[in-house]
């Protein structure tokens, strides 16, 4: 039998286990839709904006560990992913995107809609490729998928020609094997590196685990707790590392940097050795590199070895995949107790009660992710957008499930929250899924309602509207003379309202009293849901330490009386 | 000799397909590093071409290159050969400017440097020398003051001596279901 360009990716899609795909048609991709509507088996989830496309296929690739897939047209269809993917990178997102490009002879030519997509991607996917022949189709998407997946995970583009998808048939063949020579992920660890990274922990005084998002892409999470319990060393999580560790864990130290918990970053700064597992030391972890962990030796354990001395020199680096690293550590590593390092933690934590929320009768943002996580027993999927509501909800959800915070991390795109919940909604259907959005941030994708109403996919939206581009206008308070140029949205639409225009029922929140109920009712509303919380205005995110400086000069939140 | 700024060699093999020179040096520009010159050619293996870099920097500069390089999936292997016993060349073309006064003795300065005359013009003439980039500098300097009206450089050339790194003869093609896999490792939600 013989099958069309489009019908070869339909085949090679099924061949990968793919299940949905995100994505909205346009001309040169238009042959790839009309082989989908043959292939039932692929559900198609069709966006209101490409951008929506990327970031719900980057949610559903974090919810549930496989490749996320979207698609779109040539031009400015395939531009408008640009965002999506980029966020994929930054974040090791296992990612296909598969865009239609003008036909071959058109290519060069500045034809209707050609941009030349795979230039553009270069720098932000894992790799891509301009698909020059059918037959070349099907061994694109193998490669494509596992180069997606394996090592350091990341997005990888397809262009295809209207021409391939639509010209000639060719007899599917789905290749066997990958010619992928000189790429090799790393799995298990160098004897050498292991023994002497083993030896750090084992002599170790006063150690800190810092968990990244190495540690959720290769689901090491039960053997970072034997870890961490066997060797009794506290974890700390970095942003996209938070739910690789239970929240309500004894040695569960918080989240460091720029609004790290006070504590974590100060018994990073105490701490003499630091074993960094699939995690980058981006700047907003260490701040000033100079004085980061001055008195520490690090073990950096990593599957991509060009993050070795990047930011941090290692002490030893460990180069593998974290869980069969772990897996390798775990019988080497000494049981042992940390005492007098778990009562000086202990010690900072009351004397840095970074968590506390101060008794008032307004309604402050951080009660309200407070109240979500005790409604929801910190058992839902958050999925955030970008500024302060986002720091707020690294700080006060409590994570009971591995995967359960789903943010833009790397690249900190506002908009991420809405789409991508949607993602991980679709991805895990059984989960409660709120999506926790800045009024900024939600304006930038809200029109994806649409997408949530048409396909029944039941998140709960929740705006902590606060009537500014909250995270600037602290900068702005800060460290700009509280000159609050162009961050207050004046014009803000009627969010509930709008959630009835697209025909789900809107909740107003504006006293403190109505946040749990208001929260119940939605969870009890079937379908999609926008629940308008009207949070004060001028609330900071604290602690906080100024990009580029150091623990020392951290500001936290002036407590008018100590509560011990 | 990891002095800071010296000049660094390394060594390539990469995938002979489209776009791969755009997204080498697109990665050098996008993480600062600085080539100072880069040669590509065909390798001894069908559909491979080695390329040859010289990267000014530190040691940080050149490992993070080095890595950075090696995380490209057209990239088989990268090498930093600076340390190593090499064997280097590169070759230079120079047009000088010639009258018949200066004939005789260009032709007598360009002979100890085994350069050869590879074009004679009535008012000009090409030079071909090849060796080390210090040779040609060498040779460049002497013929300046004639008027040299263009000069072309290949860049340098470079290889290990005798058995060593940058060979690359592993024939190896991924078995698609391969340990490093984990797709269809089951994934468990929810427990830690
Ligand atoms: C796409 C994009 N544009 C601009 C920014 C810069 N930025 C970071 S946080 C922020 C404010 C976000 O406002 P909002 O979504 O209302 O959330 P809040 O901080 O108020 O919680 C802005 C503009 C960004 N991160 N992403």
């Amino acid at each position: 039998m013989e099958y069309t360009g489009a019908e070869i990716v339909c085949e090679s899609l099924l061949q990968e286990g793919v299940e949905v795909i995100f994505g909205l048609p346009g001309g040169a991709v238009l042959p790839f839709y009309g082989a989908l509507s043959g292939y039932p088996q692929l559900r198609h989830v069709l966006v209101r904006h490409e951008q929506a496309a990327a970031m719900a296929a980057d949610g559903y690739a974090r919810v549930t560990g496989k490749v996320g897939v979207c698609t779109a047209t040539s031009g400015p269809g395939a531009t408008n992913l640009v965002t999506g993917i980029a966020g994929a990178m930054m974040d090791s997102i296992p990612m296909v995107a598969i865009t239609g490009q003008v036909p071959k002879p058109a290519i060069g030519r500045d034809a209707f809609q050609e941009t030349d997509i795979t230039g553009i991607t270069l720098p932000i996917t894992k790799h891509n490729m301009l698909v020059m022949e059918v037959d070349d189709i099907a061994p694109a998407i193998k490669e494509a998928f596992y180069i997606a997946q394996s090592g350091r995970p990341g997005p990888v583009l397809l262009d295809i020609p209207k021409d391939v998808l639509a010209g000639e048939k060719r007899p599917f063949v789905w290749p066997e094997t990958l010619n992928l020579q000189g790429y090799y992920p790393p799995g298990e660890a160098d004897e050498i590196q292991l023994n002497q990274a083993v030896e750090l922990i084992n002599q170790a005084e006063r150690p800190i685990i810092l968990a990244g998002h190495g540690v959720l892409i290769s689901h090491a999470y039960s053997e970072l707790r034997e870890l961490a319990e066997k060797a009794q060393i506290p974890v700390i999580t970095t942003l996209l590392g938070i739910s690789s560790f239970p929240t309500d864990h004894f040695l569960h130290t918080g989240m460091p940097g720029m609004h790290g918990m006070a504590y974590a970053s100060l018994a990073i700064d105490k701490a003499d050795l630091l074993v960094s597992l699939g995690m980058r030391f981006d700047d907003r972890v260490t701040g000033r590199i100079s004085d980061f962990a001055p008195n520490a030796r690090v073990v950096h354990v990593d599957v991509d070895p060009s993050e070795f001395h990047k930011n941090v020199k290692a002490t030893v680096p460990v180069l593998g995949d974290i869980r069969k690293v772990l897996n390798q550590m775990l019988p080497l590593v000494n049981r042992r107790t940390h005492v007098d390092w778990l009562q000086y933690i202990d010690t900072l934590r009351a004397e840095h009660p970074s968590l506390y929320i101060r008794q008032t009768d307004e309604l402050l943002p951080q009660f309200v992710m407070k109240q979500l996580s005790d409604v929801t027993e910190g058992n839902a999927i958050i999925v955030t957008g970008v500024g302060q509501h986002q720091m707020w909800a690294a700080q006060h959800y409590a994570y009971k499930n591995p995967n359960s915070l789903i943010t833009s991390g790397g690249l900190g795109a506002m908009g991420f929250e809405v789409p991508a919940a949607l993602g991980a909604k679709v991805g895990s259907p059984d989960k409660v899924v709120w999506s926790i959005a800045g009024d900024g941030g939600f304006q930038m994708t809200m029109c994806d309602l649409a997408t949530a109403v048409e396909n029944n996919i039941d998140v709960k939206f929740a705006i902590l509207n606060n009537g500014v581009l909250g995270m600037v206008h602290q900068w702005q308070e800060f460290f700009y003379d509280k000159d609050f140029f162009a961050t207050v949205y004046s014009g803000n639409p009627d969010f509930v309202k709008l959630a009835e225009a697209y025909g789900i029922p809107g909740i107003r929140v504006t006293d403190k009293t109505q946040v749990e109920a208001a929260i119940r009712q939605a969870m009890d509303t079937p379908g999609p849901v926008v629940v308008d919380f009207i949070v004060k205005r001028d609330e900071q995110v604290y602690p906080m330490i100024p990009a580029g400086e150091s623990v020392n000069e951290m500001m936290e939140e002036p407590v008018p009386e100590r509560i011990f | 000799m990891n002095g800071n700024g010296r000049h660094h060699t390394i060594i390539a093999l990469v995938h002979d397909r489209p776009g791969v020179l755009t997204r080498v040096a697109g990665l050098f520009r996008r993480r600062g590093f600085n080539i100072s010159s880069l040669a590509v050619g065909n390798s001894e293996q069908e559909g491979l071409s080695r390329m040859t870099f010289v990267v000014d920097g530190d040691q940080y500069t050149v490992d993070q290159a080095t890595r950075q390089l090696d995380k490209l999936i057209e990239v088989v292997k990268v090498a930093n050969i600076s340390d190593e016993e090499i064997v280097s060349r590169e070759l230079a073309l120079i047009k000088v400017k010639v009258t018949p006064e200066t004939r005789g003795e260009i032709l007598e300065m360009v002979h100890p440097f085994r350069a050869e005359i590879v074009d004679v013009g009535a008012r000009s003439m090409v030079i071909e020398v090849t060796g080390s980039g210090d040779k040609i500098q060498a040779l460049y300097s002497l013929l300046e003051p004639f008027g040299v009206l263009e000069l072309m450089r290949t860049g340098r050339v470079a290889m290990v001596r005798g058995l060593s790194e940058g060979r690359v003869s592993d024939e190896l093609v991924l078995d698609y279901h391969g340990d490093h896999l984990k797709v269809n490792e089951a994934y468990e939600v929810g427990s830690y």
